[in-house]
């Protein structure tokens, strides 16, 4: 056993010398410790498999599965490192869903090789065990924070988080649900118990930041952008601004079009990026972190473009 | 000299932990130095991808199948998002779920549904001018819901008016007028053209899931009766669709607001 952790050490030593020298030469993202993931992400793509028809007065030949497919295709030749994931309302708005009654929607988001969704209002619309039903059709996974599933089907389904490690950066991502009394039927829900987003997500970057040491902070939300008549109700805009060590809210359920993700500051004064693509799969969001492990490079602060 | 020897070997065994503990647990740390973001619209310049298109063609063509058929023909758009309390569609929609219902509650119950109230946020799409179709109502009306009568005090319907005003929403109403006063109260509150007297039962037709008080219609869950009459919102518009030839939208006024 010793001799086997005596190999390890040394080992290590010729790359902490890399690591050192890297740190006087200039900064460029072509640098091998600069690691590049890139984030996709849709949400309320409400079961819109095909584009939208030539002559639709709103949305003419947008959208479409297929098209999204190849388009997250080419993104994944040009960077390997992609995670790509769904903010919820999977389900609901076309018939395939009420003949297929979700099938479809999770058997191509794996055939896109989705890493993880959170749930919706809609995702109850054929009941908690019409969800349950359909998951052995998905090959991503579920995150779900502040809904307790324990006396329900899907306990131990729905995990509060998860941690995926590419190319060498730890991501940490959890995932928020919207207030379901007054908005899902009861007889839907069942007895999934909400608890509050804002405390839980406290909860859950303190967990991934410094129990679970990722590098990356996301929360996969459905709780919605904002609420212009209740400012006081949860939505992303408070959640950036009323915690910590969350690096990326992607949100959903307001339908809302952002042009580009929007920066807020957190409780610590740091930059978070909120982003939402409006619905129905017409747009795919794309957020790009570059990191490094050089500390001196790091202490020259970010710059975020978007 | 043998205690001093025995020193030294327990320090390099010491070194060799340490470096051990340094880097196999300590996890390399990344930090953030640029960030990038966009907005990336599926458009028609994207290819489609053949394995994907070949997966859900037997899928889409069982349902083409049975909602292909052109059942009416809609003369203009009709969007939601147009109007402050009240929309076109809104009314639309609300005026042929109270006639539909209307005519099974009569025939069951012997008694007329006085009005209608349905909510903005059930409308799940456009009704887009030219052809429709059984899909174009999937699409409007893509929940399983079917039409409920509640059995309301006066005092509810009072109370169905408060939440219309509070809400700020366009649900869709037939059946009800009402006028928004300066202090965001309602009054002129008329059922049928007579004005709401408290203390009388209505019979108001909704979705089971608003009378269940979805979208916080608490005052559905005040309701004396509650008749399921059996027939979901989707199919009342593939009827009224099947009906017609063109479809007609009364846009009267439902809401007055007081300036």
């Amino acid at each position: 056993m010793k001799r086997r952790d005596f190999l390890k050490g040394s080992m290590a030593i010729p790359a902490l010398a890399s690591i050192g020298g890297l740190s006087l030469s200039s900064f460029t993202t072509d640098d091998k410790n600069v690691k590049h993931i890139t984030i996709l992400h849709t949400n309320d793509v409400h079961s819109y498999i095909d584009p939208f028809p030539a002559d639709h007065p709103k949305n003419p030949n947008m959208g479409g599965v297929s098209r999204r497919a190849t388009l997250i295709d080419e993104i994944r030749k040009e960077n390997p490192n992609v995670l790509l994931v769904d903010a919820g309302d999977i389900f609901q708005g076309t018939p395939y869903f009420n003949y297929y009654g979700g099938e479809l929607e999770f058997k191509l988001m794996s055939m896109m090789k989705y890493d993880f969704a959170t749930l919706g209002n809609h995702d109850f619309d054929n009941g908690i065990d019409g969800f349950y039903a359909q998951l052995p059709h998905a090959t991503f996974e579920f995150v779900s924070a502040n809904y307790d599933f324990k006396n329900t089907v899907l306990n131990g389904h729905v995990k509060p988080y998860k941690t995926k490690t590419i190319d060498g950066v730890k991501i940490g991502i959890f995932g928020l649900g919207v207030e379901l009394d007054g908005l899902v039927d009861k007889k839907n829900y069942k007895e999934t118990v909400y608890n509050d987003p804002i405390e839980v997500a406290t909860d859950m970057a303190r967990i991934l930041k410094h129990q679970e040491k990722c590098d990356l902070v996301i929360c996969l939300s459905h709780i919605g952008f904002k609420y212009k008549d209740e400012p006081n109700k949860p939505s992303d805009l408070l959640l950036a601004k009323k915690t910590k060590d969350i690096d990326l809210i992607i949100g959903g359920h307001t339908h809302t079009f952002l042009d580009k993700p929007i920066i807020e500051k957190n409780l610590d004064g740091k930059d978070v990026l909120v982003n939402q693509v409006g619905c129905y799969g017409l747009n795919l969001g794309r957020i790009d972190f570059y990191v490094t492990s050089d500390k001196k490079i790091a202490s020259q602060g970010k710059s975020i473009i978007v | 000299m043998v205690k001093l020897k025995n020193n030294s070997i327990l320090i390099k065994h010491f070194v060799l932990l340490l470096t051990f503990l340094l880097f196999s647990c300590g996890k390399q740390n990344y930090y953030t130095t640029k960030i990038e973001g966009s907005k990336i619209g599926i458009t028609e310049k994207i290819t489609s991808d053949p394995k994907i298109d070949a997966y859900l063609k037997p899928y889409r063509e069982h349902i083409d199948q049975d909602l292909k058929t052109v059942l009416a023909y809609c003369p203009e758009t009709l969007d939601k998002s147009k109007g402050e309390f009240q929309t076109a569609i809104g009314c639309f929609l609300a005026d042929i779920t109270l006639n539909k219902s209307n005519a099974v509650f009569q025939k069951r119950e012997n008694k007329t549904i006085d009005f209608c109230i349905l909510n903005h946020g059930g409308i799940r799409s456009i009704l887009p001018k030219g052809d429709v179709t059984a899909r174009t109502a999937y699409e409007i009306m893509p929940f399983e819901n079917s039409a409920i009568v509640v059995e309301l005090k006066g005092e509810q319907v009072l109370e169905l008016c408060q939440y219309f005003i509070r809400e700020k929403k366009p649900h869709p109403l037939s059946g009800i007028q009402l006028t928004i006063d300066k202090t965001n109260t309602p009054k002129n509150i008329t059922i049928q053209s007579v004005p709401l007297d408290l203390n009388k039962t209505y019979y108001v037709v909704t979705s089971d899931y608003l009378s269940n008080g979805g979208d916080n219609m608490d005052f559905f869950k005040k309701g004396i009766k509650k008749y399921d009459i059996e027939y979901k919102l989707r199919n009342i518009l593939i009827d009224y669709f099947k009906d017609v030839d063109t479809i007609q939208v009364n846009n009267s006024i439902r809401v007055t607001k007081e300036q």
